[in-house]
């Protein structure tokens, strides 16, 4: 066997997209040397599919914004479960972050007095969302991509090459993070490419993977969402908080087949599109939760005053928390008020003119125009939920954004868990990408800067070696792509949208048998780019997730943001207390329950006490936060 | 609704490599990109595609569709004739890797040798003030998703090797253009540079990059030609002329 490739660095950030490269750039400009894995090309990670906007309360377009605000609306659409500290740090860090990119290249779209634009979506109670037309995730994508170039420009001029001390490397996947002495030495994997491993020794590891898509059947998310980093953290001793939370967007694609699942972004909802059924109605004012019947309008005529008068006007449901949206949509569907395809219309063309929906929704008109031979500006669309986003993920110090148990590892992004609480706002995952990218990136230069490096033994790479090699030793196992397409229908069906007691206790055992048959799974053909191979890999990640996720959801007695349980249908204010922790002991995931952080006076006192009476306990309520 | 496509896939590697028929199940509505995922787990398990978000929005997907340069996962199969062999085959302006896997790590190379967006000193963050009407410029361009298409179809390149050194290409005459129209960058010379550096002479605007462009961006008649017209204008005007000739760097004229 050829010498094995080895890499040293100070920090290794698993993950190009958005939270990925931030956490680069911010850990170079630390003085780090630092190594960025893709596991695709550069620029092609999934932020690229982000549409709507980035959530920062400028208050560009409505001076009434301010960091209080979106906390509170954070919180709001979270249901109370988020984690204070993140969505504190979030709303106060979010406008510099959105600005700083200006001062990178980025180019918004404009307000007439010059300033960054700024759009309505669901949960926001101010016009908040920086955009770039309907591709905002790829602007964001694109700046950092060409200032991680800048950074390297910088450092070609006073060092021996542009690569010196910013590398990054495009087409890896990573296996395994390595550990001696209880801390972070390295991570193992190998080039997509060649099927050659690579040993990276860097004594702390940034996880920016994103999500975990790719478990269910219906997703918006593309190969790459397969909850490596959440698998890899968990296997290196790091918990995960809270895994029964996936956000379903309710507005998916649903025809034909072959885009089933596609992103419609919420800006057409944000924009005026309206949900109907088939029956003609608008069905969304049926399906107002108590917790928001102040905010929404109950009647069409002042819904639709709301786009020409917010401040007098209450909002229409359309713009509800997704959660909500979806559920809606998945009722009216079990009704018999779906279309053919099992969605409902959404409908922008009645509103706005075709120029104007060309112009604000340029992807969204091409995408359906392209793929589903359907005219936006003359006709409706057909959509339903998608698995889109796990507000669960890595539990973190939200400071230094630090994995809990795990010295010299790191999260940030939607691998890590508790910002978002039960359910994320849209154009909220933007922002968090910067704040907490950045915040990853600091915290893992003061880490190094404290700790220094930690050699990789022989004996840990030896182990995650084996593993690679594995299944081309074994002949005539099981196919990677039959049982990914098993787990698939598992997840939709059993741990999907809507779930029940006895259909997650049918998950845990079939997840268990195919994760049981995914041991013996062989792959033809050679190491050389096998897609085959890949898959095998990205298939144990998944096994954990989906056990972490429908393990947390049985426990899980009462309905919540992005956990519904038809034998449990009520929020209930006890379980607002409590985290659902994952933990892996080697052979299974293991969940126990953890007390939340109870926010602290000063943010207990920014809501009105009769709205935290509707999410707080009686006790909760009588202490009034915590100091 | 399910019928039978007979699809040709070019199938190797940098040593070799021919075309290999296959019949594949084809449903309503579907791409060439779908069919390719399905030749893949049920045929060849190890058949090589490059993708990732399946909406024309990564760039991903991009090889030649019966020659032309173009996304799999925005080409219908119903845009060809029933009966017809769709035939798929690698990028031919890149090495292949494997299959329809090329390497373009051309492009990220000459990604590193255009200089960066240059913000103003004294504008500190927030503080910018643009016009829409002068973003749009710039965000025309910004719209690429570096798909590398226009890279691969472009004949100064796509079978001339020994231009590439002197070549950057469409794609990154528009990442110059975008940089010399955005309304606050402070590096000057983008266009002389476009000429001197990157080869913006040798594009003879023959348009092919703008017609394979998935995201319809004029790349020829709003960025090239305007760049064009202005290096031109410099280099009639008898002062400037004199002076690139006494800093002319070696290369292209």
């Amino acid at each position: 066997m050829s010498e094995l490739e080895r890499h040293s660095y100070d920090v290794l950030v698993i993950g190009a997209g958005g939270a990925g490269l931030r956490a680069a750039v911010e850990a170079r400009e630390a003085g780090l040397r630092v190594a960025i894995i893709c596991k695709s090309l550069f620029g092609k990670a999934h932020t690229v599919m982000a549409e709507g906007g980035a959530a920062a309360s400028m208050g560009n377009v409505n001076d009434n914004d301010n960091w209080m605000v979106h906390f509170r609306d954070t919180m709001r659409g979270g249901k109370f479960l988020n984690h204070y500290r993140m969505a504190e740090l979030h709303a106060k860090e979010a406008p510099d972050r959105i600005w700083e990119l200006e001062t990178w290249g980025a180019l918004f779209d404009r307000t007439k007095e010059g300033k960054i634009s700024q759009r309505n979506f669901g949960g926001h109670e101010y016009p908040r969302l920086a955009h770039v037309g309907d591709r905002t995730g790829l602007e964001l994508i694109r700046t950092m991509q060409q200032k991680i170039v800048a950074l390297q420009q910088k450092d070609g001029k006073q060092y021996a090459s542009m690569e010196s001390n910013v590398k990054v490397f495009a087409e890896l996947t990573i296996t395994d993070i390595l550990k001696e002495n209880g801390r972070v030495s390295g991570a193992y994997g190998y080039w997509r490419e060649s099927g050659a491993e690579v040993l990276f020794e860097a004594p702390t590891v940034i996880i920016a993977t994103g999500g975990v898509g790719k478990t269910f059947k219906i997703t918006s998310n593309s190969w790459e969402g397969t909850g490596d980093g959440h698998a890899l953290a968990l296997k290196a001793g790091a918990n995960l908080v809270d895994m029964e939370f996936l956000q379903f967007h309710p507005t998916g694609m649903v025809w034909p087949p072959s885009v089933r699942g596609i992103l419609v972004t919420e800006s057409v909802r944000g924009e005026g599109g309206v949900l109907t059924n088939t029956a003609g109605e608008r069905f969304m004012f049926n399906y107002i939760p108590d917790v928001f019947k102040e905010i929404y309008a109950d009647n069409e005529a002042e819904a639709d005053r709301w786009y020409v008068d917010q401040d007098n006007n209450r909002r229409p449901p359309e713009l509800l928390p997704r959660d909500e949206v979806a559920r809606a949509i998945n009722s009216e569907v079990k009704a018999g008020r779906g279309t053919e395809h099992g969605g409902v219309f959404l409908d922008v063309s009645k509103r706005l003119s075709a120029e104007v929906i060309k112009k604000r929704l340029p992807s969204m008109w091409h995408q359906f125009f392209e793929l589903a031979g359907v005219d936006i500006t003359k006709e409706p669309m057909e959509v339903g939920p998608t698995c889109h986003y796990v507000m669960g993920g890595v539990e973190v110090d939200p400071d230094s954004a630090a994995a809990v148990g795990v010295p010299g590892l790191f999260a940030a992004g939607e691998v890590a868990g508790g910002m978002h609480g039960s359910n994320r706002l849209g154009g909220n995952s933007l922002t968090d990408l910067l704040v907490f990218g950045r915040r990853a990136g600091i915290g893992a230069a003061q880490y190094f800067k404290s700790n220094g490096k930690n050699p990789v033994s022989d004996s840990a790479i030896r182990t995650a070696a084996t593993r690679i090699q594995a299944p081309f030793d074994r002949e005539g196992g099981e196919n990677s792509y039959a049982l990914h397409a098993e787990l698939q229908e598992v997840a939709h069906n059993l741990v999907g949208i809507i779930r029940t007691a006895s259909e997650l206790e049918d998950a845990i055992t079939q997840i268990a048998d195919i994760r049981k048959r995914s041991a013996n799974v062989s792959v033809s053909g050679g190491r050389k780019f096998n897609p085959g191979f890949h898959l095998a890999f990205d298939l144990d990640n998944m096994l954990l997730v989906a056990e972490s996720t429908a393990k947390s959801a049985i426990l899980r007695e009462e309905s919540r943001g992005g956990h519904t349980r038809e034998d449990f249908p009520g929020m209930n204010n006890k379980w607002r207390q409590i985290n659902h922790i994952s933990s892996f002991d080697g052979v299974q995931v293991n969940v126990r329950q953890q007390a939340l952080p109870a926010l602290p006076k000063e943010l207990f006192d920014l809501f009105d006490i009769h709205e935290l009476e509707k999410y707080m306990t009686q006790e909760e309520i009588a202490k009034g936060g915590t100091n | 609704m399910a019928r039978m496509l007979k699809l040709r896939i070019w199938r190797g590697d940098s040593t070799d490599g021919a075309l290999q028929d296959v019949q594949v199940e084809v449903n309503e509505g579907e791409v060439v990109l779908d069919v390719i995922h399905r030749v893949q787990a049920t045929q060849m398990g190890d058949l090589a595609v490059r993708w990732n978000c399946k909406a024309g929005k990564c760039g991903s997907c991009s090889m030649e569709i019966n020659g032309k340069p173009r996304l799999a996962c925005m080409t219908q199969v119903a845009a060809y004739g029933e009966e017809e062999t769709i035939t798929v085959t690698p990028l031919r302006a890149f090495p292949v890797i494997k299959d329809l896997v090329t390497d373009v790590s051309f492009n990220y190379k000459k990604a590193m040798e255009i200089p960066a967006y240059a913000h103003p000193d004294e504008l500190a963050p927030g503080e910018a003030r643009m016009e829409q009407i002068d973003v749009e410029r710039s965000q025309e361009f910004r719209k690429c998703i570096e798909c590398f298409l226009c890279q691969d179809t472009c004949h100064v390149i796509r079978d001339h090797e020994e231009n590439k050194k002197s070549f950057a290409g469409p794609r990154f005459f528009i990442r110059i253009a975008e940089l010399d129209m955005h309304p606050l960058d402070t590096l000057r010379n983008r266009k002389k540079t476009a000429q001197e550096e990157h080869g913006l002479g040798m594009c003879n605007i023959t348009k092919c990059c703008t017609e394979v462009c998935p995201e319809h961006i004029r790349i020829t008649d709003n960025a090239i030609i305007p760049m064009k017209e202005r290096v031109v204008d410099i280099k009639y005007d008898p002062a400037r002329w004199l002076g690139s000739k006494i800093r002319k760097r070696d290369g292209i004229v």
